[in-house]
């Protein structure tokens, strides 16, 4: 917090506008304005509030399990041969993700506003189970709106989300994935604006969220500064992570956007090629456009409508990111790849062999990405990869893509 | 400001004749586009004062699954923006009195690009906008140069619009204000609408512009009651749902889209016309 914020940081924004220089915004129907306004007021105040921190902190240490190790993955390094690899192990959190975070800090946040109802929306359903859990946690109703595809392919998280006592409702409109479940959360929003707070799962959407999401998440970069400090007395030559919307990405990210000698890689998938349409590279061929209440870059047509992506991962099969994503690409300060299905599988598979580490397929991207960048760097250079997620989740659509029956 | 525009036109004409205006939305392009101009056509001559056209948008975030089918099907039917600005200059062709409005979602008229939109929109003969998804805190991305262009924005007001908000809705906003009388999705039940005249009662206080009720108004007694209290009554869904009653399960026609929209529309401009009958 004490650090010099330099005339040209890469940390003070959004504006308050909630703008990362053209991107973000709060474009919402009137129906939610007041509704935004005041999630924002109260925003401004928990940030301030040492207790909210406080109840925050302790959440994390003895309900999560923070700090999450970093752990330098010593055979990996060994069998790339190049720049070593530490492993971010937010996969280790409770519920088996980064989702947690964001998920404590916005019911503390929602029980502060004093809403009695939660809803969310899901993909692969790691954010639905980590909101139906802290919604347990704190003994509030909570309704999980997930496309009826995503159901399907996901069915043992819709049955966790059950049991932990939330409703899953299946979206039927558009395509049945994510973004449709984000246009269902939004309608039930509109509807039930009185008792209703919608925790949403990435650092996207109207402004505040990009940046209350992005503050949630900010423990994991923060821990990782400290611990690399502590293990190598300096910090990282690279970070890189995952995206769908971005949440565990700009949470590494943020703490060193400033630091100018750390590269920052950001990974979207890249399905089957970005020559065709199923893909969910938004940064990488998308353009910028207006959706879900934020300016970012969308995959869409010429004529403005939006596309649906495809991704072998559900987490990142959604064709926006956060804002200040598309704004880190557009100055330059981050940069932005694409992987394949073949080649996050790939990663997936050689992190379980060499170091008993089963990642979801969302960071397998990531690990993907080091997988081609660690060979061609020197030893004495350090890379952090954010594994966001573990892969229980993913074994049954692994086996199915390896013709494998379980 | 703006000049003069054919909605401005229109209220001065219907407060002389102590009516409210009957405001029909219909989507641009459903099922394909020369039905969906028929049926635009049919609107004026069945007792609209006002049309809303509707531009589709793939993922329209504060519609009822009415408007959200009407919306895909249009889309797969072929619709673009560029081909709502034609029906609109189409139709112009032979009514050139009745005020047009269009309604959807930012993203579209974004990359279509603001001013080449502006432009072509005026050419067209629009003399408003209805964006769903820029409140005022986005003023300057389409309503500041749409007023510059001489195109109302109109602006939605709702039950979560306070007091203290009001003014800020209200700033830029010009032609009419729309009242959606809930909160929620379009397509919803109508709610208790002695509470819709206290609401435009309020909205009254804060301006002397037209004020429209939408959201829910589905027959002609809903329209009259309604229109006892507002300058306007606004029906969509119901529209939409004529339409969509006579599509067969490939989306053919079963019967004629504008002859079924023009049997409700006539039973709505009767109920309208009778409003302030009704009650003196």
């Amino acid at each position: 917090m004490n650090e010099p914020v330099a005339p040209n940081s890469f940390r003070t924004g959004p504006d308050e506008q909630g703008m990362f220089g053209i991107f973000g915004g709060r474009f919402v129907a009137e129906t939610l304005m007041p509704l935004i306004l005041d999630l924002e007021k109260h925003w401004n105040a928990a940030k301030n509030d040492p207790a909210f921190d406080a109840e925050l902190k302790h959440l994390a240490t003895h309900y999560t399990g923070r700090p999450s190790p970093l752990y330098f993955a010593e055979r990996l390094t060994e069998h790339l041969g190049g720049a070593k690899v530490y492993l971010k192990r937010d996969e280790l959190n409770h519920t088996g993700s980064h989702k947690i975070n964001n998920c404590l800090g916005q019911i503390l946040l929602a029980k502060r506003m004093g809403k009695t109802r939660i809803i969310a929306e899901t993909g692969a359903g790691q954010h639905g189970v980590a909101a139906a859990t802290v919604a347990a946690r704190f003994g509030l109703p909570c309704i999980v709106y997930m496309g009826a595809t995503d159901v399907e392919r996901q069915a043992p998280n819709v049955f966790r989300m059950k049991l932990l006592g939330a409703e899953v409702r299946p979206v039927t409109s558009g395509h049945g994935t994510l973004k449709d479940a984000m246009n269902e959360a939004l309608r039930d929003w509109v509807t039930n604006v009185e008792d209703t707070y919608y925790l949403i799962g990435t650092a996207a959407g109207p402004h505040p969220y990009p940046e209350l999401v992005r503050d949630f998440q900010c423990v994991i970069g923060k821990e990782t500064r400290e611990q690399m400090l502590a293990a190598e007395g300096r910090l990282p030559d690279m970070l890189v992570a995952a995206l769908g919307g971005g949440s565990n990405a700009i949470g590494l990210f943020h703490p060193f956007l400033d630091e100018k000698d750390v590269a920052i890689v950001g990974v979207e998938a890249g399905g089957k090629g970005l020559q065709g349409e199923e893909h969910c590279a938004s940064l990488a061929v998308g353009k910028p456009g207006v959706l879900h209440g934020n300016r970012t870059y969308l995959l869409q047509n010429e004529d403005g409508q939006i596309k649906d992506g495809h991704s072998i991962s559900a987490g990142l099969d959604y064709p926006g990111i956060g804002p200040e994503h598309s704004w880190l690409k557009e100055t330059g300060r981050a940069e932005y790849v694409a992987i394949q299905d073949q080649e996050a599988l790939e990663a997936f598979q050689l992190l379980t062999r060499l170091e008993g580490i089963i990642p979801a397929l969302e960071p397998s991207h990531a690990l993907a990405e080091v997988m081609k960048r660690a060979p061609k760097m020197d030893k004495d250079r350090i890379i952090v990869v954010n594994l966001s997620g573990r892969g229980d989740k993913d074994i049954f659509s692994v086996a199915k893509h390896l013709g494998m029956d379980i | 400001m703006t000049d003069t525009t054919r909605i401005d036109r229109l209220f001065k004409i219907l407060k002389a004749e102590n009516r409210p205006a009957l405001v029909t939305y219909f989507m641009g392009g459903d099922p394909d586009y020369e039905t969906s101009l028929s049926v635009m056509k049919t609107l004026p001559r069945a007792g609209s004062d006002i049309i809303e056209l509707g531009m589709p948008f793939s993922d329209p975030m504060a519609d009822g699954p009415a408007i959200q089918a009407a919306g895909l099907r249009a889309l797969k039917g072929g619709q673009t923006l560029a081909r709502t600005l034609e029906m609109a200059r189409a139709f112009r062709e032979e009514d050139d009195h009745t005020p047009i409005v269009m309604m959807g979602y930012y993203n579209p008229i974004y990359i279509y690009g603001v001013e080449r939109f502006l432009a072509d929109a005026k050419a067209a003969g629009i003399d408003g906008l209805i964006i769903v998804d820029l409140p005022p805190e986005m003023d300057e991305e389409l309503c500041l140069p749409a007023l510059h262009a001489g195109i109302n924005f109109i602006r939605l007001a709702t039950p979560t619009t306070n007091d203290a908000r009001l003014p800020k809705v209200l700033e830029n906003t010009s032609g009419f204000v729309y009242y959606v009388s809930m909160t929620g999705i379009t397509g919803s039940a109508l709610p208790d609408t002695s509470k819709v005249s206290e609401a435009v009662a309020r909205i009254k206080g804060h301006t002397d512009l037209p004020v429209c009720v939408g959201f829910g108004v589905k027959t002609a007694s809903q329209a009259r009651v309604i229109g006892a209290a507002a300058d306007g009554v606004v029906v969509g869904t119901a529209i939409v749902n004529a339409v969509a009653n006579v599509l067969g399960p490939d989306g053919q026609t079963t019967a004629d889209p504008a002859e079924a929209v023009a049997t409700l529309v006539r039973g709505l401009a009767e109920g309208v016309r009778e409003a302030r009958v009704a009650v003196e």
